[in-house]
């Protein structure tokens, strides 16, 4: 890797503001466009891109695939989570108005619990997916790019 | 404590087997997954049958996701017909479960088994979700939910038999058509009515009358669901899946997944369009009945030539799907009860069935018919429960099986129709023969020499036997059953023809 000086370079300049524009995304998903599936596409696509220029297996020593198997499932279980917790406080599954005094608050809370979920979810399985086809076949040698 | 899990039953039903499986997923190993996956699932039966009891007697519970009220909110809608498949569907995964520890061992490596029974409670998930959801969208949401589970699961076959991929990617292929084919329909009917909520979609079709969108929209879903419950033509991903896969989730779709479909079917149909939706009878006169009738014979000859045994099982459920439409073409009570009834009837005997398919692999290595020579003297509890499952298959007298064609034909007569009736009884017969293909195999031929095979595992043997005696219990007096039937095909006709007639 240590000729693509361009590729390196450009690559570390992009990734920091796509993490950063993914948690905008996914923060403004209760009152604008947006929300945990798109955050969670853009967040893994930091990721990838890394893994791309700098191999699968670095990017694997920071997200190893034994924890985004795990964190995905996390993600299912913050927002099925959020409706057994409204069950058990009187409501109807994912009644967000328990989880606070003012049903508005209630709501907004309720939402941006869920979209968390979703977006460590996507993220999650959009990481695996491509480690699962990136490591099909045997990664390309440097000489040969 | 209790109030809040009894005022929550309709979620937890289906919220239950969705979060336990991501845990399921990270237990790490393999019994621990399996020990989790059928606690799940004798819950999720627990909770289907007090679901059931509450809605024998005619009652209608509604419950409200997240407090959106229904029109715009997603409703959970449980009558007596949702109750009935709910139960079918978790008892089958309670019963399969047990089963599935020494046969899951025997086929998928060890490492793999906790995503295994993760998918497996996922297609559980998606199929009670069908069943329970009343929100056109959702029953979409919820088919994928399991059809895609159930793509991993027929692909968990490919440690035994590397055909399971193509199957798989045949029934992704097949299966994504008619998840389209299905949203397109509900896209249309959207177009015209401008809600999801089924019983909401039922008033305003009545209100906007007939139209070419909703013949487009009817049609649609038609198709699409005919492809998932392999309706005759679009079979052709049936067989090659349920061979290949693992012989617990053959058993555990067999017995469920298309029944769903028949389900959704039945719903879309009677509740949605209406029973007395002139199209729509005319499709079923014109063309569901000549295709169940094909079905019922051309799926069972075939069947009778197929050397390997879960083929050859795949093949009658073809045919056997074949009377479920049937009961739908006729369009009568006694039709729809026949065809609901079956639901069940199918369910246990099939299951039972592809249970015994799979001792004999496991203790033969081979579900060829001609290599399960002799076999009914090394495995008798095994061999016995297939003779007594296949003439449940056939339709023979205090057998589950018997009270379905009984209905059938009754349900024939009724309109008239007797070649219909006769023809019901010869097809009965080529079931006789792909039956007593296997039994001669079994019973009659010399074990080849030097092969010991030893009686399958109590924990395969106790579930397949369950089932066997309720397909005989059920025969005996099949009151339960068809109380229930009767009750879920009033519940069908009673709500389309009281907004017809308006």
């Amino acid at each position: 890797m240590e000729h693509h000086a361009i590729l390196r370079v450009v690559s570390k300049l992009l990734i920091p503001p796509i993490l950063v524009y993914a948690l905008y995304v996914q923060w403004h998903g209760d009152y604008g466009p947006g929300g945990g599936f798109q955050a969670g596409v853009v967040f893994a696509v930091a990721f990838i891109l890394y893994a791309l220029v700098y191999g699968v297996d670095e990017m694997a020593r920071v997200v190893p695939p034994r924890l985004l198997h795990a964190s995905a499932g996390i993600g299912v279980l913050i927002y099925a989570g959020t409706g057994v917790v409204t069950m058990a406080l009187g409501e109807n599954f994912l009644g967000y108005n328990a989880l606070a005094h003012h049903p508005v608050h209630a709501q907004e809370w309720g939402i941006i619990i869920v979209e968390f979920g979703v977006g460590v979810a996507v993220a999650s399985v959009m990481i695996s997916i491509f480690i699962a086809f990136a490591c099909h076949n045997p990664p390309l040698k440097d000489e040969d790019w | 404590m209790p109030g809040l899990i009894e005022a929550n039953l309709p979620a937890l039903q289906v919220v239950l087997p969705l979060v336990a499986a991501p845990i399921c997923a990270m237990l790490g190993k393999g019994s621990r997954a399996w020990a989790f996956a059928t606690l799940v699932a004798f819950l999720a039966f627990a909770i289907s049958i007090s679901l059931f009891i509450a809605t024998y007697g005619g009652q209608v519970i509604s419950y409200e996701m997240g407090g959106w009220a229904p029109p715009l909110g997603i409703e959970y809608r449980i009558d007596v017909l949702n109750a009935f498949v709910l139960m079918i569907v978790s008892g089958m995964a309670a019963l399969v479960l047990p089963y599935a520890h020494r046969s899951v061992a025997a086929e998928i490596p060890a490492e793999r088994q906790p995503f295994f029974y993760t998918a497996f409670l996922l297609c559980l998930t998606g199929l009670l979700g069908v069943a329970i959801t009343g929100d056109a969208f959702n029953v979409f949401v919820f088919l994928e939910i399991s059809s895609l589970s159930t793509y991993a699961l027929v692909a968990s076959g490919s440690w035994r038999n590397k055909r399971a991929l193509t199957a798989a990617y045949n029934y992704l292929i097949m299966g994504t058509v008619g998840a389209t084919f299905f949203v397109i329909g509900i896209g249309m009917i959207y177009m015209i009515t401008g809600t999801l909520n089924m019983a909401d979609l039922a008033t305003r079709i009545i209100e906007h009358g007939d139209s070419r969108t909703l013949r487009m929209g009817f049609v649609f879903i038609f198709i699409g669901v005919g492809l998932k419950l392999a309706m005759f033509p679009l079979h052709l991903w049936l067989p090659n899946a349920y061979t290949f896969a693992p012989t617990a989730v053959t058993a555990f779709v067999a017995a469920t997944a298309t029944k769903v479909a028949v389900y959704v079917l039945l719903r879309f149909m009677f509740t949605v369009f209406g029973f007395d939706y002139e199209f729509q009878a005319e499709t079923l006169k014109n063309v569901l009945l000549p295709v169940a009738l094909v079905a019922m014979f051309a799926a069972s000859l075939v069947a009778i030539f197929q050397d390997d045994l879960k083929r050859m099982l795949a093949y009658s459920s073809i045919a056997q799907i074949g009377y479920m439409l049937l009961g739908l073409a006729f369009l009568t009570h006694t039709g729809l009860m026949a065809t609901i009834v079956h639901l069940f009837n199918h369910a246990v005997t099939k299951g039972a069935l592809f249970m015994v398919a799979g001792c004999f692999i496991l203790s033969a290595g081979t579900s060829s018919i001609s290599s399960l020579r002799g076999i009914g003297r090394d495995m008798p509890w095994t061999t016995a429960a297939f003779v007594a499952g296949g003439m449940s298959l056939i339709g023979l007298p205090l057998t589950v099986g018997f009270i379905s064609k009984w209905y059938l034909v009754q349900a024939a007569l009724e309109l008239g129709w007797w070649p219909v009736a006769l023809l019901i009884m010869a097809s009965s017969l080529l079931a006789i023969v792909y039956v007593w293909r296997v039994v001669e195999a079994a019973y009659l031929k010399p074990a080849p020499e030097g092969v010991t095979r030893r009686e399958a595992p109590l924990s395969m043997l106790i579930p397949a036997w369950i089932l066997v005696g309720l397909s005989i219990w059920f025969g005996v007096s099949a009151t339960l059953t068809t109380t229930a039937a009767s009750r879920a095909a009033d519940v069908l006709i009673g709500s389309s023809q009281m907004l017809w007639e308006e």
